[in-house]
């Protein structure tokens, strides 16, 4: 019972930030967090859970999109929510922007009825192969754990990368910090 | 040892940036000149393979940094009547300190190779041996020969007759392709492994040199350590971990295996020793914080490991059951990849500092470190069997269209001095230099 009403609460305090916020500093294969919405999660009602698990979530670019974007899809995960959450370097801990696109994650697995998903677990390259395997998977644990955190159903499969697939080239801050992410793949 | 005079110099190397100063080794060593002659035969078809053996010795003894092989033109004796007997004072003429002279000749379908080593100033054979075996062993035998010339001079172990294994890189750096790869310590017969289709990563030799051990994305849901056999082509995976298992090594015994893992309720990695004939594993580490990249002191009775328990990335020493742990390292910056020497006073590791990595070396007791090679990243250093030499991987920095970041291997002297690029196809990183062979 607990989870549920706290499930409500993130619904509504998702609906608060997606009227306000496009999410997403997208590179070209997915979006992540970079919202600065402030959340209150105080205003929540669980009363209204049922309503709005039926309302379309579109976000401003799903308009145009959805046509051709399988609802449930990976691609529908990117465009319309965000596949991937950023850290600081050498650490595993999320943000409150991570957390609030897991929200948003967590609120679209449920709507799609989501059974499984693989979060992947990513370093920069500064660091050594197998020291970042052990900080990506602890990226991707902390991921899993938040979203488990928000009785999120699917079975969660946490995989790390280390530096070995990096979504950006460059040896700079503004790639290392879009190489530092986990991504929540729809298995 | 009295032939080699070491200078060392101390490199200082400022960082505006942070104001930090980081000291470099840097060993200098005089050559000692060396006549390595072709290897006589007066059977026309084994002319050649008595020179191609000569030339395996005389690159195998330059490339140590220790040895200045004399161009063969400057030669005056001629390897038949060298063969006989040396006239030492045509070899004092070119200033040549030590003299190599061989032998070969066919016996059945085989091949019989002897060789002396000689001391010009004293006038004296050092050495002389004689080996037999198939024709198309001769690249072997001029590792084994090269060897006996080496431990004869300096009074340490040999290490050519040795093998690399090491993961050959190609692609993008988004989607780079990785292939395990083997080759002779000097390059020669170079072959795949595997085909690229699934990521391989740390792979590192059983003492045999017969399997090894490495980490696989071939079950792309879960990656794991698997042990491969050189001979027979088949992999095994290690153990039954439901999480993701990496960073392996065996155990000077060949017995055990230590590795990292990260249980996937956890999500946390501790080190673990599998015994590979029970299966048994236990659990070495028992922190909140990042346990990874373990190594066996060569004694056995021993860990080294990396561990960020202490809020930064240090090097860590504890017995088989997971007592007595202790802290090592001691400077600022971040340890990593700790490797103990073959013999068993040195740990070698990687460091990062100051927007730099380090390869270095210190006392097992975390005293005297030393850094031998810098550079915008080096990783991963391996020792070679006789603790004289180190191998490691560079990588380039990358640019925002994707141009540089390229990997490759280089070896280097403990001391800092003769560092070299190891030519391979493709990128190379992640070296592990095999004990000697023979």
């Amino acid at each position: 019972m607990f989870y549920k009403i706290l499930l409500s609460v993130f619904m509504v305090a998702f609906i608060a930030a997606c009227s306000t916020t496009p999410k997403g500093t997208a590179d070209s294969s997915g979006s992540g967090s970079s919202g600065t919405s402030s959340i209150d999660p105080s205003s929540g009602d669980a009363a209204i859970l049922d309503d709005l698990i039926n309302t379309p979530l579109g976000g401003p670019s799903s308009a145009s999109a959805s046509a051709s974007i399988k609802p449930g899809s990976q691609e529908d995960l990117i465009v319309n929510v965000g596949d991937r959450v950023f850290f600081a370097y050498d650490s595993a801990e999320l943000d409150a922007d991570a957390q609030e696109l897991l929200l948003y994650q967590a609120t679209w697995f449920k709507e799609h009825d989501i059974q499984s998903i693989t979060i992947e677990g990513h370093c920069d390259e500064r660091g050594t192969r197998e020291y970042n395997l052990a900080l990506g998977e602890k990226r991707a644990q902390a991921v899993k754990n938040y979203l488990n955190g928000l009785a999120v159903f699917p079975v969660i499969n946490t995989l790390s990368y280390g530096k070995e697939r990096p979504a950006v080239v460059g040896s700079n801050e503004g790639a290392w910090s879009q190489n530092r992410r986990s991504v929540t793949k729809v298995n | 040892m009295k032939q080699f005079i070491f200078f060392f110099f101390l490199l200082l190397i400022g960082f505006k940036a942070l104001s930090l100063e980081v000291t470099l080794t840097q060993g200098s060593i005089k050559p000692t000149p060396i006549a390595v002659t072709d290897f006589f035969s007066n059977e026309k078809n084994i002319v050649k393979v008595g020179k191609n053996i000569s030339m395996v010795i005389s690159d195998n003894l330059e490339r140590s940094g220790l040895f200045l092989p004399l161009d063969n033109k400057a030669f005056i004796q001629d390897t038949e009547s060298l063969a006989k007997q040396p006239r030492f004072e045509d070899w004092k003429v070119i200033k040549a300190q030590h003299l190599i002279a061989g032998k070969i000749f066919k016996k059945e379908n085989k091949i019989s190779v002897e060789f002396r080593l000689y001391d010009v100033f004293s006038q004296k054979q050092l050495i002389g041996k004689k080996y037999e075996t198939s024709e198309k062993n001769w690249r072997r035998v001029a590792h084994i020969i090269s060897d006996a010339i080496f431990e004869r001079i300096t009074g340490e172990g040999g290490y050519f007759d040795t093998r690399i294994v090491y993961v050959a890189e190609t692609g993008s750096k988004v989607n780079k392709q990785k292939r395990l790869a083997i080759m002779d310590q000097d390059q020669a017969n170079h072959r795949f492994l595997t085909d690229g289709s699934y990521l391989v990563l740390t792979p590192r030799f059983s003492p045999n040199s017969q399997k090894i051990t490495y980490m696989s994305y071939v079950n792309r849901k879960k990656p794991r350590v698997f042990i491969f056999d050189i001979e027979t082509g088949q992999q095994e995976i290690v153990g039954e971990f439901p999480g993701m298992t990496f960073a392996p090594r065996f155990s000077p015994d060949g017995n055990k295996i230590v590795l990292s893992y990260s249980d996937p309720e956890v999500g946390n990695s501790e080190i673990y020793i599998l015994d590979l004939a029970t299966r048994v594993s236990r659990r070495i580490t028992n922190s909140s914080a990042i346990d990874v990249s373990a190594s066996f002191a060569p004694d056995g009775k021993q860990i080294v490991f990396n561990s960020d328990r202490s809020g930064r990335r240090h090097l860590y020493i504890a017995s088989l059951d997971g007592k007595n742990v202790k802290r090592i390292s001691r400077e600022s910056g971040s340890y990593y990849t700790p490797v103990w020497s073959p013999r068993g006073d040195m740990i070698a590791f990687t460091k990062q500092q100051g927007g730099q990595f380090y390869i270095g070396v210190m006392e097992t007791n975390g005293l005297n470190e030393r850094m031998i090679a810098k550079s915008f990243h080096v990783e991963g250093p391996t020792w070679s069997p006789n603790g004289r030499y180190l191998m490691y991987f560079k990588e380039e920095r990358t640019a925002e269209d994707g141009s540089g970041g390229e990997s490759s291997l280089y070896s280097i002297d403990l001391t800092g001095y003769n560092e070299r690029k190891i030519i391979t196809p493709l990128g190379g990183s992640d070296p592990a230099w095999s004990p000697l062979m023979h």
